[in-house]
């Protein structure tokens, strides 16, 4: 083992994924085993749960996650395997030679039992005042499996105090079953390392670097953690009562911002399956619950692709042809987790950052400034809130350097969840709502802005309106349907090239002021990349610093969580792969169902430029709404 | 801690990084040498060590933890650790920790004002044979009686 990557994340921190052999009657191919009597055989290699699930055997999981590692710590999966003294656990069990499985027996439904009872003898369990009360896994355990009676006794009083800190994820530990989902989360999938299980034997707990409050250290706030707890031991920080109370002062003007990815997402809180896009049932859902007027985040994302693809054009002016030193690949900075990575894991990369602010607060600074002059509201009178897929969101609003607008520029943070409990306490049922449109002055928006919630996304939007602003052509003549299928799916790191070519058109009247032509991009190629979840960004950040290829990279997306929005800490419980890939398919169809699909041909952000922001995209006036500044934080703590 | 001891510290964790490697396994034999020279393993220490052999400050601290006979706080000088597990317990040790603990004048879990002793319970140190026993740092001493007990801890004073 030269390099080294391979020590940090072995192959036993990647979830066991086994394909099937090409030659499946070689040696070490296939192995025939008998489940429960019935005889199937399975690649080499497999678990016995996923050999299990393959043949549509139900076995119980806790500490077992999609997208982690192999576990087997809570054993809540243990199966009789014959010939073998002691129960196995099913999810840690690879099949190597001809088995006889039985998922039932009666020592297997006892040791389940039991084993449910203990976790819950552990469990500080207040049902019916928790938020994950029927979405609760341990919860849904303890039904299925019989559970009548607290054999091993029940806590009743909590055993560690809530810490609430953190803007963004509040953990109650009392309610913890050690699974070490969360630690997986943080260490393996996302790399970044806030949580580890601490002391040993009946006093270990999950907590973090010494035993700090969650604020004070290096968390992102991406709340991946919150989507892979299986009980309430984590979760978002509410402020839907604070909403509740803005929207029932008949003083507050109300506003909220919905993202793409909440409304691909929250039809799973009303029973739907995944990938039913809910975008319009939301507006008039919103309306009802009372809030004033409905916008859509999408447009600022529109303005974010013009901001930062002037950015971006400005900065490649200056190194190739003024010959300046600029910092280049420029990075995105719309995912307030990446950003809070970047600030504490990579701080000397803080100038590659776009300057421009993340979607939901150049709303936020649009709203209490552009929107309350034209409706004639004082900006104090606004409350204004942002409906995220994002739990890092709630950070980003509270950033001391986010009052751009005079005011708090967001006033909160809401992610899908707490919206759709909002939602159902006002007696909505979601679906069956009749749909209307966003409200102006905003309204419309471009499918390019929509697309942010997924990986790739972003980058997509940007390309489609770079393509056209240089090449002067449209952009479905180079991608079919202006859909550019290299920057979708879910590959941890993504790549392309884009030859400029020796044709260029005229520079549009946007950005003249700023360029003259673009005769010095003929013959360029443009280079970009995009990565999602922390650990691949990880990955492309060491190779910069190595020089490697991506170091010659124009223009990188980074995504804090994995999958991009649609698979945020806010997102509804539970995440797997192919959910994120439903709500991926959700916000595709949704973009191509649309006639506007470029940010510069949204009409309401030509617009903003002609009447608001009159000196053109990255002006003075500009910088101080849209464009904000970073903090280098470092990987220390005091 | 001071920018000269932080660089110190660095100096010396660059060191034992260089002696016991990098892989994930160096961790504790460089914990051990740390804890061996500073009596307990700074915070700054825990995070040099974890930015050296590119893991998560937390997975160190997690390991600290886990060992008794690593700690993140300071200690007294000697390290008072009697077994309390059952062969010693049948052999006598409630007698003799009486009276180690009326000889330092402080409680299982205490550190002296003076910071000479810390004392502690440990569980089976493997001298059931030979109870009831007790180690001072890194030495054992068996066949305690409270008189002996008292004895020995004298010496060290």
């Amino acid at each position: 083992m030269e390099s080294k990557g391979d020590l940090r994340a072995p192959v036993s921190q990647t979830p066991l994924v086994v394909e099937k052999p090409k030659d499946t009657s070689a040696i070490g191919g296939m192995v025939s085993i008998e489940i429960n009597e019935k005889k199937v055989s399975v690649p080499l290699g497999t678990t016995i749960l996923e050999a299990c699930r393959q043949n549509g055997i139900t076995i119980p999981t806790l500490c077992h996650h999609d997208d982690l590692c192999v576990a087997g710590v809570c054993r809540v999966c243990v199966v009789e395997v014959e010939g073998m003294r002691t129960l196995q656990a099913s999810c840690a069990f690879p099949i190597t030679n001809p088995l006889k499985i039985k998922t039932s027996s009666p020592m297997v439904r006892k040791a389940r039992r039991n084993i449910i009872d203990l976790l819950l003898s552990e469990h500080y369990g207040e049902c019916y005042s928790c938020f994950r009360n029927g979405k609760c896994e341990l919860q849904s355990l303890a039904k299925e499996y019989g559970v009548d009676n607290y054999t091993f006794g029940h806590v009743t009083e909590p055993k560690y105090d809530v810490d609430k800190s953190s803007y963004s994820v509040v953990r109650d530990m009392s309610k913890c079953v050690l699974c070490k989902r969360c630690v997986r989360t943080c260490i393996d999938l996302q790399e970044v390392g806030v949580l580890e299980a601490i002391d040993r034997g009946d006093k270990t707990h999950i907590g973090t670097f010494l035993e700090k409050p969650l604020a004070d250290v290096i968390c992102i706030n991406c709340g991946q953690c919150i989507n892979r707890c299986p009980t309430g031991a984590l979760r978002a920080n509410d402020p839907s009562d604070e909403i509740w109370a803005a929207i029932d002062d008949p003083t507050k003007h109300v506003v909220i911002q919905t993202a793409p990815s909440p409304r691909a997402a929250i039809g799973e809180e009303f029973g739907l399956g995944a990938g039913h896009s809910m975008t319009r049932e939301l507006n008039t859902a919103l309306k009802r619950i009372g809030f004033d007027k409905v916008f859509d985040t999408n447009f600022t994302a529109d303005l974010t692709i013009i901001e930062e693809g002037t950015e971006l054009i400005i900065r490649l002016y200056k190194a190739l042809v003024q010959k300046e030193n600029v910092a280049l690949p420029q990075f995105t900075s719309c995912s307030p987790g990446w950003v809070k990575f970047i600030e504490h894991y990579y701080p000397e990369y803080l100038d590659n950052m776009s300057s421009a602010k993340s979607p939901q607060q150049m709303f936020g600074a649009l709203i209490k400034t552009f929107y309350a002059q034209k409706a004639g509201v004082e900006p104090k009178d606004i409350v204004s809130v942002a409906v995220m897929p994002c739990s890092a969101k709630k950070f980003e609003c509270n950033r001391p350097e986010m009052y751009d607008s005079g005011y708090k520029d967001v006033d909160y943070g809401l992610t899908t969840r707490e919206l759709a409990r909002m939602i159902k306490e006002a007696g909505i049922n979601l679906p069956e709502m009749p749909k209307s449109d966003f409200d102006s002055p905003f309204g419309e928006a471009s499918g390019a802005g929509l697309i942010f919630g997924a990986t790739g996304g972003v980058m997509e939007a940007a390309i489609r309106s770079v393509v056209e602003f240089v090449l002067g052509k449209k952009v479905e003549d180079i991608f079919e349907k202006a859909n550019i299928i290299p920057l979708r799916g879910f590959d941890g790191i993504k790549y392309m090239e884009i030859p400029i070519g020796d044709k260029v058109g005229p520079v549009p009247d946007l950005i003249k002021h700023l360029v003259p032509n673009w005769d010095w991009l003929k013959g360029a190629v443009l280079k970009i990349a995009v990565a999602h979840g922390t650990a691949n960004a990880k990955k492309i950040m060491d190779d910069i610093k190595a020089g490697g290829k991506f170091s010659e990279c124009h223009f990188i997306e980074f995504m804090a969580c994995p999958g991009g929005c649609l698979g945020g800490g806010g997102q509804p419980i539970p995440t797997t792969p192919e959910i994120r890939k439903k709500r991926a398919e959700a916000i595709y169809a949704e973009d191509e169902s649309l006639e506007l699909r470029k940010s510069h041909d949204n009409p309401n952000v030509v617009r903003i430029y002609e009447e608001f922001l009159t000196e053109g995209p990255c002006s003075h006036l500009s910088h101080e709404l849209l464009h904000t500044h970073y903090t280098k934080r470092g990987r220390y703590i005091a | 801690m001071l920018v000269t001891e932080k660089n110190n510290m660095t100096e010396e964790i660059e060191e034992l990084v260089r002696r016991y490697g990098r892989e994930r396994s160096s961790l504790l034999p460089i914990l051990q040498s740390i804890q061996r020279k500073h009596k307990h393993i700074p915070d700054f220490a825990q995070q040099e060590v974890a930015r050296l052999l590119d893991i998560h400050p937390v997975e160190v601290f997690s390991v600290i933890s886990f060992y008794s006979f690593l700690n993140t706080k300071p200690k007294g000088r000697f390290i008072v650790r009697l077994c309390q597990t059952i062969s010693c317990d049948l052999q006598g040790k409630a007698a003799v920790s009486k009276a180690i603990e009326r000889e330092l004048g402080i409680t299982f879990g205490e550190t002296t004002k003076d910071n000479k002793f810390t004392l502690e319970y440990a569980n089976c140190v493997g001298m059931c044979d030979q109870g009831p026993a007790m180690i001072i740092n890194e030495r054992v001493y068996f066949k305690l009686t409270p008189e002996k007990a008292v004895q020995i801890l004298n010496e060290l004073k």
